[in-house]
């Protein structure tokens, strides 16, 4: 025993630090995860010993996207809330820390109240505040550009139209990202722009040759956080048809755990979207 | 105009931007401030936008017993407290493992620690409540606390990595002073690394348990009909509102309005916006950290 190597001690007492997350792992993620997965092709029953399957194929994954009346409509609501606001939120935070790192004055307070919605935010008060028209900051119909843009084709105006609508929200969901992107922009050392201005660069090459380059580490990180936090948010309507499903006496557990896992796909997808437009290109070369 | 009058104009448009981006911040929550204290007669006049003509308490009294305060908050308190404490000490521990040990499958272990960041938690929602309904977990505050013991809370990974940072920046001579006068690996943790990591300890804390008073998702259906926190009941208080003060009739006597909703929204957040007014530093400054690590 006292013969016995360091390292391998050393290996021991390593894993004796990881176990718990090991064994919580493998019990509440691993094995929940594929056991979804395998509900997914089954038909529930309840019987006196617990439960029943029997396998029935990819029929609630047929049944989410031809039968149901109301899945797919969410389903596409959903791919459009992430698909529109993940780039937004990462345009406006960076734009914001920007700002915010140029400020000689009052930067803590400001950053003290972006960061704020982070710490209030939850399902229940998000839509308290959206039904009661608190997140609604002016009437976007009083703007000449609203107006204008409402008369455009739909396939046109419609980014620029959800901007107006979901201003305060898409600005709620940026309070992170504002702090990474800041943190990101204060390690650019100030002597590379003024380097710059000296070989005579204005403030829109210094963003695209400079600040661009240098922060897209940060974007992608930002961008992936971005897509986790809004598809695990329980406003979310797929996650709401999840959990309203859950119990759904025709199809009980099996049918949630197959719009689980559509979610869960998604979230992949968006990710790997992510990762291909972000990705770094000199590296891949 | 020389170089230096146009530095400060730049300087105070981009003041006034940022003062105009904090206006849109904070609009809800004045907004939600000064409905809470309208009475059916200002929020029906048009000419009260913003400041209510008298001072009216009523939407809180009646959102504080909807809500039941009295109970909710200590529910609210136990189901973020307790589990916040358990995150942040095993995160802290698996943090260390990784971070100074080596031993086979470490990589693979880190891996699967971020990829178990980017799983939603209603993908695994089904069978985590199979298996609670199976131990017996269901309604009992332990179908939030095993989770948080076992390093599967709300957002572990984050804590993880951040801590992972922190341990690794420690000097690793501390630790070895501390091997030669003859401490074990986890006295040395406890004695030597827990004090130096006091500030990481206190920013996980601090954004376990907001993160924990948020999440309803679970808590609505995992912890059953006797613990209900506030968020969870400020979810349902629309249904509680209308069993509680039923309308006999079409007159607006007891109708539910903004008014007393926005109350019961700002219940739900004021112990949140006492934490933050006090701490709001160590909340920005640990997301700050946490962005030098997401290289």
């Amino acid at each position: 025993m006292t013969m016995m190597k360091k390292k391998t001690r050393r290996a021991i007492t390593g894993y004796i630090f990881v176990m718990p997350w090991l064994i919580g792992f493998i019990l509440l993620t691993i094995y929940p995860l594929f056991y979804s997965l395998f509900l997914s092709f089954q038909d529930v029953n309840f019987s006196t010993e617990g439960i029943k399957t029997t396998f029935v194929g990819l029929k609630h994954y047929n049944y989410a996207f031809r039968v149901d009346t109301q899945f797919p409509t969410l389903y596409v609501q959903s791919l459009i809330d992430i698909g529109l606001s993940v780039p937004l939120i990462i345009i406006f935070s960076l734009i914001i820390a920007i700002l915010l790192n140029q400020a000689f004055f009052g930067r803590t307070f400001f950053r003290a109240v972006y960061f704020l919605p982070v710490v209030i935010i939850s399902g229940p008060v998000l839509s308290e505040l959206l039904t009661n028209r608190a997140l609604s900051i002016v009437d976007p119909n009083s703007f000449f550009v609203y107006r204008f843009l409402s008369t455009l084709p739909s396939f046109i105006n419609f980014p620029f139209l959800y901007i107006f609508d979901n201003l305060i929200t898409i600005l709620w969901f940026s309070g992170v990202q504002i702090v990474f992107f800041l943190a990101g922009l204060q390690r650019i050392s100030t002597n590379i722009y003024e380097a710059a201005q000296i070989d005579g660069a204005n403030a829109w090459v210094i963003f695209w040759k400079i600040i661009l380059p240098l922060i897209k580490p940060f974007v992608l990180v930002n961008a992936i956080y971005t897509i986790v936090d809004l598809s695990s948010f329980p406003n979310n309507p797929i996650n709401t048809s999840i959990a309203t499903n859950m119990f759904n006496f025709q199809r009980p557990y099996a049918y949630s755990s197959a719009l689980a896992w559509v979610h869960f796909l998604t979230t992949l997808g968006f990710i790997l979207v992510a990762l291909l437009l972000l990705r770094d290109r000199r590296r891949a070369l | 105009m020389s170089r230096k009058t146009k530095g400060l104009i730049t300087k105070i448009v981009i003041f006034i931007i940022l003062l105009g981006i904090a206006y849109a911040y904070l609009h809800p929550l004045i907004y939600m401030v000064s409905i809470s204290f309208m009475s059916m007669r200002d929020l029906a006049n048009p000419i009260v936008s913003w400041i209510p003509t008298e001072l009216y308490l009523d939407n809180f009294k009646t959102a504080w017993k909807v809500l039941d305060v009295p109970n909710s908050i200590w529910d609210s308190i136990e189901m973020s407290i307790i589990p916040a404490i358990f995150q942040t000490i095993v995160t802290a521990l698996v943090a260390y493992g990784l971070a100074r040990f080596e031993f086979p499958l470490k990589r693979l272990i880190f891996f699967f620690v971020i990829a178990a960041f980017i799983i939603p938690v209603q993908v695994t929602y089904v069978p985590k409540y199979i298996l609670f309904a199976r131990l017996k977990l269901v309604g009992t505050p332990w179908s939030t606390f095993l989770p948080a013991m076992l390093g599967q809370g709300v957002k572990s990974s984050i804590f993880i990595l951040l801590y992972y940072r922190f341990f690794s920046m420690i000097p690793i001579a501390f630790e070895e002073a501390a091997e030669i006068d003859g401490a074990n690996r986890f006295e040395i943790f406890y004695k030597v690394i827990l004090p130096m990591s006091i500030p990481m300890i206190v920013v996980t804390f601090l954004f376990s348990f907001v993160w924990y008073w948020n999440e309803t998702y679970m808590a609505a259906v995992f912890n059953g009909d006797n613990i209900k926190t506030l968020p969870v009941m400020l979810r349902d208080f629309v249904n509680r509102y209308t069993a509680m003060f039923p309308t006999r009739d079409a007159s607006v006597e007891n109708r539910i309005n903004e008014g007393i909703r926005m109350a019961a929204t700002l219940i739900t957040i004021i112990p949140l916006l006492i934490v933050y007014t006090i701490l709001q530093r160590r909340f920005v400054e640990g997301i700050e950290r946490a962005g030098i690590t997401g290289e």
